[in-house]
């Protein structure tokens, strides 16, 4: 069913239609109406779930944590302070194998206090082990929430689904509402693996040696090492597993695309921009611009960032001269994270260094500073020259010091 | 994915002795009871039990006198500190490694 709605009532769709068990979560700013939707839902009986209020963004996710550890299909979402108050929790659900979703709408981070939208929130947490999938619009969300609950449970890895405050969150944009009926094929009840089970008690993470360690059965345990390990190796494998999540969504619901890239005019572009979320998509304005220029410009957003389906987006942009990416998020005193990760694929994916694109790094937007479509021509126009990438220091836009 | 692999993948403990390994090599101080001391072995009747009460690994019997199991007792002295006859004394390991 088509409907007009915002981006986050398309997640709260997404998840009731997910049958999520458990919801727990702290309201903030622009994440607020995802989960005040959802708990309209519940209280109605819409929705059969426990909604669990907190007073913390840590509690909602150690409150998922425990839910899920006694295998409940559980649900939580956040933004930038909030996302960042969870950050320990986040570490915790990853090495615990935990199969939780969690929408980030994503928001700058203070200080100073901001609640207008970038990336650094979720970009900070790139590191924790979670999967991370970037939405360009209202539909993408929806679907990537109902892909993101089988992601979760083929890998046993959590999965964040980020996007765009308020451009994303706020806005009303026709999509489709999948049908219950074909979302319950696609998803069927969630069968943990293992739960908890007072008839068979278990401590679950507590302190794990250095080594390994026979267990009471005389089994090897595994160490903190191989746990670790374990999840990185499985981290890989999700991407193979996002493939056949997709290829199944594209065979019950009838759409799909390349789950971890999305190219406009990249196939004979000499340069190609690359953003996360829905600046890829204001972007294509300004490649069609300068295709009438006669500028052989593309540009790419990154679905998956968290596995980084790094010999894939190498191979998507080998064959141009310059990367220009765009970001609303920077690792402070480097550069963009995005921009240092394309570096490295291109560095390990392509052949001699004279062979591959430059790639250049633009920060942009943080804290909701405006992005102009005129800002962005200039400085794809700059940039997509034979010397555009000359200079490795990062480009800012839309600076105003007097 | 099945249980057997995904326990593989985290840190699971079962209720059972020595789930954390042979937790008596951490142990730097050892709890000796003195029998003599010790209300159960004075009596040799059960009795008291404080130390078997308090000893937060389950390693002290309630016999006549208490035994400790060293092969997991961490040595944390509580046993010690809660005797009221003071028969438990912590003795340093090392000085027992040169006998």
């Amino acid at each position: 069913m088509q409907i007009i709605e915002t981006g986050n009532v398309a997640a709260a769709l997404g998840v009731k239609l997910a049958r999520a068990q458990v919801i727990a979560a702290y309201p903030i700013t622009p994440q607020t109406p995802l989960t005040e939707k959802l708990s309209e839902f519940i209280e109605s009986g819409e929705m059969q779930a426990e909604y669990v209020p907190v007073e913390s963004e840590h509690s909602a996710l150690a409150v998922c944590i425990a839910a899920s550890s006694a295998g409940a299909r559980s649900f939580t979402a956040t933004s930038a302070n909030g996302l960042l108050y969870m950050h320990e929790q986040i570490h915790w659900a990853a090495g615990a194998r935990l199969p939780l979703v969690m929408c980030v709408v994503n928001r700058g981070v203070g200080a100073p206090w901001t609640i207008w939208n970038d990336h650094q929130d979720s970009i900070s947490q790139r590191d924790t082990g979670w999967i991370q999938i970037y939405a360009n619009d209202h539909q993408q969300i929806i679907d990537s929430v109902i892909k993101a609950f089988a992601l979760a449970e083929e890998v046993m890895i959590p999965v964040m689904v980020c996007y765009d405050g308020y451009i994303l969150s706020h806005t009303h944009m026709p999509f489709d509402v999948p049908e219950e009926r074909l979302v319950d094929e696609f998803l069927p009840p969630y069968l943990p693996p293992y739960s908890l089970d007072p008839a068979d008690p278990a401590n679950l993470n507590t302190v794990t040696m250095p080594d390994v360690r026979p267990d009471v059965r005389g089994d090897t345990a595994p160490g903190y090492m191989e746990i670790r390990y374990l999840l990185h190796k499985d981290m890989l494998e999700a991407i193979p597993a996002f493939e056949r999540v997709e290829e199944r969504f594209r065979s019950v619901f009838g759409r799909g695309s390349n789950p971890y890239i999305e190219p406009y005019r990249c196939e004979d572009a000499d340069y190609i921009a690359v953003a996360l979320g829905s600046l890829s998509y204001h972007l294509r304005d300004v490649v069609d611009t300068l295709r009438n220029e006669g500028v052989r410009a593309g540009v790419m957003s990154v679905h998956l960032y968290r596995p980084f389906p790094d010999e894939l987006i190498a191979r998507a942009l080998s064959g141009c001269s310059g990367v220009v990416v765009f970001e609303k998020a920077l690792s402070y005193g480097y550069q963009g994270a995005l921009c240092s990760d394309i570096k490295s694929a291109l560095y390990r994916h392509t052949g001699e260094p004279g062979g591959r694109p430059f790639v250049v790094n633009y920060i942009l937007g943080l804290g909701g500073r405006e992005i102009t479509t005129p800002d962005l021509l200039d400085a794809m126009r700059s940039s997509c020259s034979p010397d555009g990438g000359s200079g490795d220091e990062t480009r800012w836009i839309g600076l105003r010091f007097s | 994915m099945k249980q057997r692999d995904y326990r593989k993948k985290i840190s699971l403990s079962e209720t059972g002795p020595g789930d954390a390994g042979k937790t008596g090599s951490w142990r730097i101080l050892r709890p000796v009871i003195d029998p003599q001391v010790c209300i159960p072995g004075r009596r040799n009747a059960p009795a008291c039990y404080i130390c078997w009460l308090y000893c937060p690994d389950g390693v002290i019997s309630r016999t006549v006198p208490p035994g400790i199991d060293y092969q997991y007792c961490k040595g944390c002295g509580i046993c010690a500190e809660e005797c009221p006859t003071k028969a438990i004394t912590m003795v340093e390991e090392s000085s027992l490694l040169k006998e």
